[in-house]
């Protein structure tokens, strides 16, 4: 039996792996290969060199601390979004949650474009004098996290048993109390989860960085893509990209000290409350955030509906074009057709490999191997998307591995972004199921798959489902990736809009916006289908 | 057991179609041609079908990034080129492709004359073909300067007075193609006094921006986002897009004395498995139906100077009579330096 067991975890094991050594590990390392070995000698003094330039600190400590504040900011705002979209019921609760998500995947030259708007010295906010400082930074890197945390911790929170905290309410402890007694530790390993992630999107974000900071500030990660794209400094790019790894590493390490399992959770299915007026505090603050993610959109939105001076829905008919002066090559409806199509094949893929690994690591007496795994499929995450774009173009170049022209290597690419928040989000689930319920069914005489059916199947599937809309949603807005691979008969959306902006013109001005509009209300709707889809099958188990 | 089969069985299957279904597209008929271009390419249908009818060829374009990143992913494919040809290198990095000998030389036949000029020199002559060009330009916004009752600058010399404090928006040579071509069109003009005059441009409240975007669509006021700054870096052929929906003038214009020259090269990649179209498309190229589409579908001028331009560019997007230029090898030479002096001034 245990061998047999070792077996099929070996077997489960090798599917993930070979999709991460083949997708991400080899082509990272043909890049650094590249940089280290520039004549077939490993050069290190360079390597040397460039860790030693003060500006290599000034961009590592800028990385740190502007992904660590947002870091937290994220979560501290999040937070109270997570407990009142998933642990509250009122009208409207759905198609909030799904709106919250839409911030993530807008392509962030819009996003950049849509805040610098506001805070730019001829915006509604420009007396603030927030443009072009590490605060607006700052500002635009929660504004695309926030969604992450409420979305992994909310999954969490789902599942976490109310009677706890209900007995400590009726021994006399305050709601705060309880909050910080109870329900917190519970929620620590969640919590954790979602901020590691946060902190790997900030820490390799690149065109907030660009676009808000205005060349004052730059991070590892646009560094690496101004000496690899601009400067073909290889060997500076290569040291910058063993930093980013050597830092993402510790991190993981430190996170996953810090990330213990909770412990068995008993579950029940009650119906949840409504809000309550001694929340009122939560519920502001909440509203509040929500405000914050909404703004942006809401002037996305006026945005596409003006052209020069009038209003209406010209600027959605012209999707149907390829915009003004032939700004694109494909109508953007295309785009929007294509980007359907890509999510929906990236999001099987991760899926498939994000289960394997989250079914791996979740199981109990797994160990420090577990915890590896857990911390290997985080790396795509930390790793710039140039040196792995990059890394494509000169590894997956030859048969059998001739990818280079294939339609499935834009999937591939988002899927191993999106795998590590599949992981994240179905692996906490899993850990909070009790052993020994799955010991009692074994017992029973229940085969392997029956346990699995039986126990972790109903417990996991609610995360299941989140985790695919999140993957879609991750597949929908990617552009890092997508933007070094995509072909021009197939651009996605966000390639697209990228075009749209990038030409003068109110038309694709116009275009662009309203396209973006449509990109945002795609993925509200889906998520929002995702969220209907997960009320009716709960009622089948 | 049977239980972590399925995932398993599920995800090799997946493999296997991605494995398979890159086999069945990754060679190329010599009846396909794939260039590799800039992110900027545009051509419409009715051209290229022309030049299938013409030679059978079907051309797959390949957009590559930037004009710099378009090179050294170039570059750095050398070995198991990324396509047949290339087209979107530029003045400014035309040297590194010859220099990192990815190219093949190929004497266009029928180049127009009036082409001859942009030639790269030396033993580089033939290894690129120039097809267009377009001219980086200071433009500013008329109705702007009208409104406020004030004389729009002319000169680069201008943007460093007074009168002009707080007015010009551009973006950065580092992070941008037509930000390093007006960087390159300031030490044309100023030798070398250039970081001089960054440092005048500085003081006088230029903002820089990451992007031409950033620039033109929120901070330059006659953009998208209507901002505040009526100058900004764009291109001489930027003025026919700020014609008011049933005016017929634009509201901006481009400063003719402040402009870089880019010129845009097409060549035919080392180790192509099509060299042979390749030249058949870089004849195509420099021929009259492909230079009349340039203007209206990419926004450059065609190296070929007896080709009409569009009616409103004859009139608004006139291209400099005096374009600043810097030698393509002496870019390569000092872009590095150049590059982290104009980082220093301008992030004092």
């Amino acid at each position: 039996m245990t061998l047999r067991v070792r077996w099929g975890t070996v077997a489960i094991a090798a599917v993930p792996l070979t999709a991460l050594v083949l997708f991400f590990v080899y082509p990272v390392v043909g890049m650094l290969a590249r940089g280290l070995w520039p004549d077939g000698s490993l050069d290190l003094g360079a390597v040397t060199e460039v860790l030693g330039r003060p500006r290599t600190h000034r961009v590592l400590w800028f990385t740190v601390w502007s992904a660590g504040v947002a870091t937290l900011v994220s979560v501290l705002a999040g937070l109270p979004v997570a407990f009142v979209l998933h642990r509250l019921r009122f009208p409207g609760r759905d198609l909030l949650r799904a709106l919250v998500v839409v911030p993530f995947v807008l392509p962030t030259v819009v996003v950049g474009v849509a805040f610098r708007q506001l805070i730019a010295p001829s915006g509604p906010l420009g007396s603030l004098g927030l443009d072009g400082t590490a605060t607006a930074i700052v500002a635009a890197l929660v504004f695309f996290n926030i969604s992450v945390v409420v979305r992994t911790v909310g999954a969490f929170w789902e599942a976490i048993d109310t009677r706890r905290e209900e007995a400590a309410a009726v021994l006399g402890a305050s709601p705060w109390q309880v909050f910080r007694t109870v329900t917190l530790p519970a929620l620590v390993p969640g919590i954790v989860s979602a901020a590691s992630v946060v902190f790997l999107f900030c820490a390799t974000s690149f065109g907030v960085v660009l676009t808000m900071g205005g060349l004052r500030y730059s991070n590892v990660e646009t560094e690496i893509y101004l000496l690899t794209t601009q400067e073909l400094d290889l060997t500076g790019a290569a040291a910058l990209s063993i930093l980013q790894l050597v830092v993402i590493t510790a991190l993981l390490v430190l996170a996953a000290r810090v990330r213990r399992s909770p412990g068995p959770v008993d579950r029940t299915t009650k119906r949840l409350p409504r809000p309550r007026l001694r929340q009122l505090p939560v519920l502001l603050w909440a509203g509040l955030v929500i405000v914050f993610l909404m703004a942006p959109l809401a002037s996305l939105l006026s945005a596409s509906l003006r052209q020069g001076d009038t209003w209406g829905l010209d600027n959605y008919r012209a999707l149907g074009t390829t915009g003004a002066h032939n700004a694109l090559l494909v109508p953007a409806t295309t785009g929007l057709a294509n980007s359907l199509q890509i999510a929906m094949v990236a999001t099987v893929i991760a899926l498939v490999l994000g289960s394997c690994v989250a079914f791996l690591v979740s199981r109990p007496g797994g160990g420090r191997p577990m915890g590896v795994l857990d911390g290997v499929f985080m790396l795509p995450l930390g790793v710039s998307a140039v040196t792995v774009g990059f890394g494509f173009l000169i590894t997956l170049d030859k048969p059998p591995l001739d990818l280079r022209e294939s339609a499935l290597l834009i999937p591939i690419a988002q899927a191993m972004v999106a795998l590590p928040l599949v992981v994240r989000t179905l692996a906490p689930v899993l850990r909070s199921v009790d052993d020994r319920q799955r010991q009692a069914a074994a017992s029973l005489g229940a085969g392997p798959l029956r346990v699995l059916l039986t126990v972790d199947v109903p417990v996991a599937w609610r995360a299941l489902i989140a985790a695919a809309g999140f993957a879609f949603a991750v597949s929908l807005g990617e552009f890092g990736a997508t933007s070094f691979l995509a072909r021009d008969d197939n651009p996605t959306l966000p390639v697209v809009i990228y075009r749209l902006i990038g030409h003068p013109g109110a038309e694709n001005f116009g275009m662009a916006m309203a396209a973006s509009v449509v990109l945002a209300a795609t993925t509200a709707v889906v998520m929002f289908a995702v969220q209907r889809l997960r009320v009716a099958s709960v009622g089948a188990f | 057991m049977r239980s972590r089969l399925l995932p398993t069985v599920l995800s090799t299957l997946l493999l296997a179609t991605a494995l398979a279904g890159c086999g069945s597209d990754s060679k190329e008929s010599p009846k396909t041609l794939v260039v590799a271009t800039h992110d900027s390419w545009a051509m419409s249908k009715s051209v290229l079908a022309k030049f299938k009818a013409e030679t059978g060829i079907t051309v797959k374009v390949r957009p590559q990034g930037d004009a710099g990143e378009l090179t050294n992913k170039l570059v750095l494919t050398k070995d198991s080129p990324l396509a047949d040809g290339v087209y979107g290198i530029d003045n400014t990095f035309a040297s590194r492709a010859v220099d990192a000998g990815i190219l093949t030389a190929y004497d266009a036949k029928e180049l127009p004359s009036s082409a001859e000029q942009y030639r790269l020199t030396g033993d580089a002559k033939d290894d690129l073909t120039p097809i267009d060009y377009g001219d980086v330009c200071v433009n500013v916004d008329d109705s702007w300067f009208a409104k406020k009752n004030l004389t729009p600058p002319k000169t680069l010399d201008d943007l460093a007075k007074p009168a002009y404090k707080g007015l010009f928006v551009t973006p950065g040579a580092t992070t941008s193609s037509p930000g390093l071509a007006f960087l390159l069109a300031t030490i044309a003009a100023k030798g070398d006094g250039w970081q001089d005059y960054w440092k005048q441009l500085m003081a006088n409240d230029t903002k820089i921006t990451a992007g031409w975007t950033d620039a033109y669509e929120v901070d330059f006021t006659a953009g998208g986002g209507n901002g505040d700054r009526p100058i900004v870096t764009s291109y001489s052929s930027s003025p026919p897009f700020t014609i008011p929906k049933g005016a017929t003038e634009p509201t901006t214009s481009a400063l003719l004395d402040t402009c870089f020259r880019q010129v845009e090269y097409a060549g035919v990649l080392k180790g192509s498995d099509n060299p042979a179209g390749m030249k058949k498309f870089i004849d195509f190229m420099v021929g009259q139906d492909f230079q009349e589409a340039l203007p209206d579908n990419m926004y450059v001028y065609p190296v070929d100077s007896t080709v009409k331009l569009p009616a409103d560019w004859a009139s608004y997007a006139p291209v400099s009579p005096h374009p600043y230029s810097v030698d393509p090898s002496a870019v390569t030479k000092n872009r590095t330096t150049w590059l982290r002096e104009w980082r220093d001034v301008t992030s004092q």
